[in-house]
């Protein structure tokens, strides 16, 4: 048996967009029949994860809640991905977001410091995780090291770095030896949009990417930039744009927008440091950033139904006693589906029986 | 499978109605071919008229959609390369199948049987080079070798396995004028000794040498079976392309004035691991002059693109000159600003990206066109630029705003060549501009070129083809290994010289630069 | 035994589980195929092979299941890479992170389950030389395999046909294509090799490098592995040298760790990933790029038509 791939002269809009939710079904079909292989009930398993979630206002804004760091890091990873740029340690970078900008916080904690704290926390976190972007994009550019490993072992990095502070310097000395630090202050607290919801500015500075990423991307020079590094790299040579700066560019912006969900995460929902700020946002957003094709609207959409998943494993593992690692599975089969439907989208596949065999 | 004693009478091979279909594009249709014993079978046509669809057809690597193959009378099925091997058939590709990381050697034992091993390979690669003079070190990794070389790989890599019919895709292409001769030397031999061959081309020269019987293709079918020696060279072109293909007009006024580009003791290391290096280059181009750079493929011509465009700057501002700045160390940008234009050999991927729209394809030369305002595209800008490139050069589109690689090779051609002389730049520096590329484009290609000369820019084509070269160039020079030869008006070039340029026999005593 | 000689025995245990996931990387990638999703492939091996081996109270059959699970995990990424010619670094992470979140839901149950240490294998007579005796000759049998393995992958891939043809499918496919090789199943059978080897590296980490499995258990090592293949320069020997290295930073900063230098902990637990980073920048900058890596490395095959 073999294979036999044909390049498709014509693929229809609609068959591009409705590939991802193709792929979602499936991945949901799939994930369905590995929990009835573990003798639950798929169905029972469908209504804790996706129905109840959505029926429920706590849930929805919940799901806002997970939505808005998956969202803002899966927009600066289109910028990478796009450009065929493989930065797969956000997580890292949004550590390193929350623990510059959480510095601020922690140094002017229990003083006076007035409103330009918060501001300043948030834009550290945007510098905090882009300088620590920028390292492989600055061995990749000025030595030719894969950025795939090296963003990647920084993500452990990353998190002994905050570990480290923690458990050290930065433990709360009121706080029973717990590995955490002190709260934050209320200036140094990014607060929910509406009074008493759960929802903070995090949303909006998502939605503000959302917006403006669509603008880059579509109307500028520097977005087709991205495209064409991406589909023709010779060709963006030839067009004059450096790969070097293309590097150094998304790197930087990837980078600074995991930085600052990192830093809205730490002082809009958790409050403190602690040695796990993340379920893996940063990891999840890869799956997001290609649910959504690369498209601004598409991953703002796709953070919401990923998201659902968070928040459906949570109450999964409470309901059903399913563990949380099924939500990761299902996450990697979805991710799977996504990049088959991809590749259905790109090429007819035929599987072909021939004698002599190839 | 085969037949030890053939059906006397029955020719090697026969192809009855073979066709393939891939969508709505016919590449085969209903083609009948067949080769007798010790037959040299020339397949003459154009570019994209089938004849590589044929021959992978009948080496395996593609399934006909119909149709039948008989070899020696018996209707067989060749489903694979290694069932063609197996049969006797020996390919040599257009595009080599080498493997550039693996020695001279292993590149062979790859393509042969199971019984054959590396001692087996480099005892026998001995016997085989000297019978026939194709001189190979088996130790040598390929990356190494020239492009005479690499063919002899493949050639060597054939008659190792004994074959009863060789194909050739083209093979004169890459070589020198004296290396083709010896290809022919051999080929003639390999005939005597009863082995067919199946001779691929589009020079008309080489087939009449060579070849008895021709067989014709124009899109997809067969339109002839003559003697090349008993028909004029333009009959036998009028079959291949079907309509008279007329001349370049060259005539009119040559007054060169100005230098346009001035390349000075321009000396660039190679790229990368493989590349060739650029030695002591000098070059003048005036306006109002075509300058021709033949060369063999492999011999720096892609370094020369890259240190001329910017894509790859010099260490020095001054080895460039472009309109009187000195640009060597500027980037592609900055010297389209100056008024320079450029299109690189590779169409898709590189002059233009395969999966974006011709108005996106514009952007690509954005620094000099109106395409874009502080950042932003103009969309609509974009769009009619496009749009105007397809009227002005004749571009055939499938539809308004296609993707790139829905084009032909040649009106993908005509939009990059267009896209850049349409905004009348004062140098315009083109490599290969018609490889693989239709007649009739061809020409409509060299006479806007031309054209754009006697209007009073300054043209640099770099090119294999040297009937190309002869027919536009005012003045010529040969790279070779990365030195340029001095650059001479084209009336003082003959093709010989131009053979001993290639080889480097020359060089020895080119060492005075004339401008 | 001496604690200078027990370190040197747990460098070689750390080593071995890098130098089976790296050999079996490499035969991967040098036909062509980059697959990051080693990580989860390890992590499933881990999984599988201690869920086995607690459930029939067999090492054998433990060991068997993971190379079986690894197995499987490329051949689910071999359908993706090869049968829709998907992205292959977006394939690798996708089975990464599959790989991790399935072994967590197959090990569950067998959280705070322990193994008993596996007898090592005695060479008699070697064994008994005064320190490299014990440290060459007295390991368990992975050990021995895992160098034996390294010796037949390298005689493989430059003495017999089969590696030949597996060379140049890896250095370029197009070619290949043109003359018969067959691209798809030599990659095919290479994605499976390299799935086993993660699998089996997984294993030699569940049961006989912790004897016990816990969530995330593989700490990057499959990356680390992913890495070594390019410190190599893709050749089977210097796969080994890398290994040993690396296993060697591994104890000793978990040594480190123990001796209470007044060093972070942390700082000394970031040394693996920071020495990868260093080998890997040492390596660019001596070579340039990454020297050695097969031409087709990681591009999709589509045969022209």
């Amino acid at each position: 048996m073999r294979f036999e791939l044909t390049p498709r002269t014509h693929v229809s809009p609609v068959m591009r967009a409705l590939a991802p939710v193709a792929a979602f079904i499936t991945a949901f079909l799939i994930a369905g029949f590995v929990i009835w292989l573990m003798g639950r009930s798929p169905v029972a398993a469908f209504d804790v994860y996706v129905l109840q979630p959505l029926s429920d206002p706590w849930a929805l804004q919940e799901l806002l809640v997970k939505a808005t760091p998956l969202a803002l890091i899966a927009i600066g990873l289109s910028y990478c991905f796009r450009a065929n740029l493989w930065n797969i340690g956000a997580e890292g970078q949004y550590v390193i977001g929350a623990v510059l900008g959480g510095w601020l916080a922690l140094k002017t904690h229990g003083t006076e410091a007035g409103a330009w704290v918060l501001p300043l926390m948030l834009l550290l976190g945007v510098i905090g995780g882009a300088l620590y972007g920028l390292i492989p994009a600055f061995l990749k550019t000025r030595f030719g090291v894969n950025e795939i490993l090296t963003s990647l072992m920084l993500v452990y990095v990353a998190q002994l770095i905050l570990d480290y502070l923690v458990r050290g310097p930065w433990r709360d000395p009121k706080g029973f030896n717990f590995p955490q630090s002190v709260t934050f202050d209320p200036s140094a607290t990014l607060h929910p949009i509406l009074e008493g919801g759960r929802v903070h500015y995090g949303a909006v500075f998502a939605a503000i990417a959302v917006l403006v990423t669509a603008v880059v991307l579509g109307r500028t020079l520097f977005g087709y930039r991205l495209k064409l590094t991406g589909d023709a790299p010779r060709a963006a040579r030839f067009a004059g744009f450096s790969s070097k700066a293309t590097t150094m560019a998304v790197f930087a912006i990837s980078g600074g927008l995991a930085g600052l969900a990192g830093i809205s995460e730490v002082s809009g929902q958790i409050g403190q440091l602690q040695p796990s700020i993340s379920p893996g946002y940063g990891f999840t957003a890869i799956t997001v950033a290609f649910l959504g094709r690369l498209n601004p609207v598409g991953i703002l959409l796709a953070a919401l139904v990923v998201a659902l998943t968070f928040i459906g494993g949570e109450s999964a593992q409470i309901l059903l006693k399913l563990p949380l690692d099924l939500t990761q599975a299902f996450q990697g089969i979805l991710l799977m589906c996504v990049l088959a439907a991809d590749a259905m989208v790109s090429y007819r596949i035929r599987f072909a029986t021939r004698g002599g065999g190839k | 499978m085969k037949a030890d004693v053939p059906p006397s009478g029955a020719p090697l091979v026969e192809l009855k109605g073979i066709s393939k279909r891939y969508g709505d594009l016919l590449a085969n249709d209903g083609i009948d071919l067949s080769i007798e014993p010790g037959e040299i079978h020339a397949l003459l046509g154009e570019n994209g008229a089938g004849k590589s669809t044929l021959v992978k057809i009948l080496y395996g690597v593609i399934e006909p959609s119909a149709g039948e193959i008989r070899w020696e009378g018996r209707p067989v099925s060749i489903g694979s390369p290694v069932e063609a091997r197996a049969l006797g058939l020996g390919m040599v590709f257009q595009h080599f199948s080498l493997f550039d990381e693996l020695s001279v050697a292993e590149n062979i034992a790859v393509a042969l049987s199971d019984e054959w091993n590396l001692s087996t390979v480099r005892s026998k690669l001995g016997e085989i080079s000297s019978t026939y003079g194709l001189a190979l070190n088996a130790d040598r990794a390929v990356w190494t070798l020239s492009a005479g070389e690499r063919q002899r790989i493949e050639i060597v890599r054939c008659l190792l396995q004994n074959p009863r019919l060789l194909i050739l895709d083209e093979p004169t292409s890459v070589l020198t004028p004296q290396e083709s001769e010896h290809l022919f030397t051999t080929l003639d031999r390999l005939s005597a000794e009863g082995c067919s061959i199946l001779y691929i081309s589009h020079k008309l020269e080489e087939v009449r040498r060579l070849c008895r019987r021709a067989t014709i293709l124009r899109a997809g079918r067969v339109v002839a079976t003559i003697d090349p020696r008993a028909k004029s060279a333009r009959e036998i072109a009028a079959l291949m392309v079907g309509n008279e293909v007329g001349e370049v007009r060259t005539d009119a006024p040559h007054h060169p004035e100005g230098e346009i580009l001035r390349v000075a003791n321009l000396s660039m290391p190679p790229a990368g691991l493989h590349g060739q290096a650029l030695r002591d280059i000098n070059l003048v181009a005036r306006a109002g002059e075509v300058v021709g750079i033949a060369g063999v493929a492999g011999n720096g011509q892609s370094e020369l693109f890259a240190a001329l465009s910017g894509e790859r700057p010099a260490d020095r501002a001054d080895a460039v000159v472009i309109a009187g700045k000195a640009s060597g160390i500027m980037g592609i940008d900055a010297r389209r600003r100056l008024g320079a234009a450029f299109v690189p050999e590779e169409r898709l991927g590189h002059a233009a990206a395969p999966s974006h729209r011709l108005s996106e394809n514009t952007l690509i030369s954005h620094a000099a066109a109106e395409v874009s305002r502080s950042g932003f595209i103009l969309v609509n800008a974009a769009k009619r630029l496009a749009r105007s490139i397809v009227q002005s050069f004749d571009v055939r589109t499938p539809e308004g705003d296609p993707q790139a690689r829905k084009l032909s090779g040649g009106n993908l051609q005509k939009f990059v060549i267009g896209r850049e002389i349409i905004r009348k730049p004062k140098l315009i520096i083109v490599d290969q501009p018609t490889w693989g590329v239709d007649a009739g484009a061809a020409r409509l290609i060299r006479q806007a070129l031309v054209d754009l000369a006697r209007a009073g820019s300054a043209v640099v084509v770099v090119s294999q083809d040297l009937d190309e070269l002869f027919e536009v160039a005012d003045r010529m020079a040969v790279i070779h290994h990365g030195s340029l030869s001095p650059l001479r008006p084209i009336g003082e070039w003959t093709r010989e010289a131009v053979g001993l340029e290639m080889l480097g026999v020359a060089q020895a005593h080119g060492g005075a630069h004339a401008v | 035994m001496t604690i200078v000689e027990a370190i040197l025995l747990t460098i070689v245990t750390a080593s071995t589980p890098l130098l089976i996931a790296a050999l079996g990387e490499l035969v991967t990638e040098r036909s062509g195929v980059l697959n990051l999703g080693v990580e989860g492939m390890m992590a499933m091996g881990a999984a599988c092979s201690f869920a086995a081996a607690v459930t029939f109270d067999s090492t054998l059959i433990g060991v068997a299941a993971g190379m079986l699970a690894g197995t499987l995990m490329a051949a689910l990424f071999a359908l993706l890479v090869l049968g829709f010619a998907a992205n292959q670094t977006g394939s690798g992470l996708a089975l990464t992170i599959l790989g991790l979140g399935l072994s967590g839901l197959i090990g569950a149950p067998f959280v705070g389950a322990r193994r008993d240490p596996i007898a090592p294998l005695d060479i008699p007579i070697l064994s008994d030389i005064p320190v490299v005796g014990r440290l060459f000759f007295e390991q368990d049998l992975f050990v021995y395999a895992s160098i034996v393995l390294t010796v037949l992958v390298g005689l493989y891939l430059m003495r017999t046909r089969s590696g030949l043809t597996l060379r140049s499918i890896g250095e370029n496919h197009t070619s290949a294509n043109a003359l018969g090789l067959p691209v798809w199943r030599v990659r095919f059978w290479a994605i499976l090799f390299g799935g086993a080897c993660a699998g089996l590296a997984g294993a030699y980490l569940a049961l006989v490098y912790t004897r016990f499995w816990s969530p995330g258990m593989t700490a990057g090592r499959g990356w680390i592995a992913l890495a070594l293949v390019v410190f190599a320069a893709w050749r089977p020997g210097w796969v080994l040298v890398g290994a040993y290295i690396f296993g060697a930073a591994t104890v000793l900063q978990l040594h480190a760790q123990a001796a209470q230098f007044g060093v972070p902990s942390q700082l000394l637990s970031a040394v693996p990933y920071l020495a990868t980073i260093l080998a890997l920048l040492l390596l660019s900058i001596r070579h340039g790029r990454a020297i050695g890596a097969p031409g087709s490395l990681g591009v999709p095959f589509v045969p022209d038509r």
